[in-house]
């Protein structure tokens, strides 16, 4: 019994074994293969979406030769750069049944992974602060509960009771009431690349990171491998999930997509006894904040306005940042920021993402995210390795195709997201 | 922080300036021919390099004139700023610092993930 708790990587009887060895001998999460000269799938981005999208393949479809590759090291890409906002309050019913397929995974990662994704059912609000706000959201909310979603509208009162600390009344635009998802919440991002890596290299993918891919290599419309810096990978078939990165790759197979590529920025406060245990949207006066498990803040808000791919940001966005949380949390007026940081989203012109096949044979796309990924990507990577491992996409995603660009289908949403891009 | 060379202004901070997108994109001359695919292409589909880009800008805060500008995106660093009416300068002008696509430049990306 007690051999069979220790077997197991992570339980109370490893704890205690590691504990009598000063905890200096617990094991690598991962091994660090070279790569092999050929793999029968190659996921280029060692993010959350890629790492998933390798476990999934694994696990559910039988496919065992598979790399991740990634530039940095896991997760330091946007799995590492946002603000872990979970929700699925998405209008449209594409949107809805993509982002809850995601929200239902979430919600059993921890024991699938057997590993602690600390994800926090917290709720989350999205803010009304004028009568259009409040028309949109209602209609929103209306539109989320015909999918089965559980999303509310709360009045003022209702949101002051959830959130003492929020200045509902004195400012220029005054708290009217918000949307409330109650399943929305938190993970820890790391938690989330790591969990799936662990699991997908015990099922024996081969996870290499500091490895830069350099260009895709086709032939006559269909792909025969990677280049990368350590050296000509074969495969035929190719993922790329690399965010905002996923355009330049794109560009190297002869693959134009729609995506324009942005910093978006997140800052974190010096940490603070509990003060708010939800998230807390608002469009109109544009900033989200959480507080994490640490007490930090976790603030956030939209892009600076131009492509760019330096992981920075300007400043000017973080003082509208930092005044919009002032205007709603006058307490929070003389803490102190401790890190900012930016990640480089890839923006789709309707506001959704990309999870396609192309017309490169072998090759597909999981990308356009833009500034909402994170909250997708147990779902994002499930059914992108449903789309690779049997070369047609899966119904939830089949609605978000490349060809939406030129038949017109488009999934507008840029009313639901988050804050205004 | 960008500091952008207005051409009628001056030297001013990025936040008085909005962002105009590609530069040089021009609507197609024979709208009647094209197909929904070279529609798409004209409506939705813009260059995202990484390193030279041709863009346009407007002076928001100022004299609320277009100009276009050359930046490269791995650095923000301005190479050029033009008026609307001056010639695309050509690209061979410029030098890109990045040894491949998706690399990182050695100064001014922000990536330190990445081993230079």
């Amino acid at each position: 019994m007690v051999l069979l708790i220790v077997k197991k990587k992570y339980s109370i009887g490893s704890i205690l074994k590691n504990s009598l060895s000063n905890n200096e001998n617990w094991g690598k999460m991962w091994r660090s293969p070279n790569p092999k000269k050929h793999y029968d799938v190659i996921i280029v981005g060692g993010g959350g979406h890629g790492l998933g999208t390798a476990y999934y393949l694994a696990k559910h479809h039988g496919i065992k030769n598979i790399a991740v590759i990634e530039k940095g090291w896991l997760g330091s890409g946007n799995t590492g750069r946002n603000t872990t906002i979970i929700r699925s309050n998405y209008l449209w019913d594409e949107s809805a049944y993509l982002y809850d397929h995601a929200v239902k995974l979430w919600e059993n990662l921890s024991e699938d992974l057997n590993y602690n994704m600390m994800f926090s059912q917290r709720g989350v609000l999205n803010l009304a602060h004028n009568e259009h706000d409040i028309k949109e959201i209602k209609r929103r909310v209306s539109a989320n509960r015909l999918n089965g979603l559980d999303t509310m509208w709360l009045d003022k009162n209702e949101v002051k009771d959830l959130v003492p600390i929020m200045n509902t009344d004195n400012l220029r635009y005054p708290v009217l009431g918000a949307a409330y998802q109650p399943r929305g919440g938190v993970a820890r991002h790391d938690a989330v690349a790591w969990g799936y890596a662990m699991r997908a290299d015990e099922l024996g993918v081969d996870i290499i990171q500091n490895c830069e891919v350099k260009g895709i290599k086709t032939d006559n419309y269909k792909v025969e491998g990677v280049e990368t810096t350590k050296g000509f990978i074969k495969s035929k078939k190719i993922g790329v999930v690399a965010s905002g990165h996923t355009s330049v790759l794109a560009a190297t197979a002869g693959v134009r997509l729609p995506l324009q590529s942005r910093p978006l920025q997140a800052l974190v406060s010096e940490p603070i006894k509990p003060v708010i245990n939800t998230v807390v949207m608002s469009n109109a006066v544009h900033a989200y904040v959480s507080q994490s498990d640490k007490g930090e803040l976790v603030i956030g808000a939209g892009t600076d306005g131009y492509n760019s791919f330096t992981q920075r940001g300007g400043y000017d966005v973080i003082e509208e940042t930092v005044r919009a949380i002032v205007e709603l949390y006058p307490i929070f007026g003389k803490m102190k920021m401790l890190r900012q940081w930016g990640g480089i989203v890839d923006i789709c012109p309707d506001a959704s993402p990309i999870i396609s096949k192309c017309d490169v044979e072998g090759l597909y796309f999981n990308c356009g995210w833009g500034t909402g990924g994170f909250k997708a990507t147990p779902g994002s990577a499930n059914v992108f390795a449903h789309t690779i491992a049997k070369d047609e996409p899966h119904k939830i995603n089949a609605p978000f195709a490349l060809s939406r660009f030129s038949d017109g289908r488009l999934i507008d949403e840029h009313g639901a997201a988050a804050v205004a891009h | 922080m960008i500091l952008i060379k207005c051409p009628y202004c001056g030297e001013r901070d990025q936040s008085e300036f909005a962002n105009g997108g590609e530069a040089h994109i021009i609507r197609p001359k024979n709208p009647e021919s094209l197909s929904d695919k070279d529609w798409g292409e004209y409506v939705f589909y813009r260059n995202n390099p990484k390193g030279i880009f041709y863009e346009r800008w407007v002076h928001t805060h100022g004299c609320k004139k277009w100009f276009n500008a050359v930046r490269n995106t791995s650095t923000d660093q301005i190479l050029k700023v033009y008026k609307v009416n001056e010639k695309r300068p050509d690209l061979s002008e410029f030098q890109n610092t990045l040894k491949s696509p998706s690399g990182e430049p050695s100064v001014g990306s922000g990536n330190f993930a990445v081993k230079k």
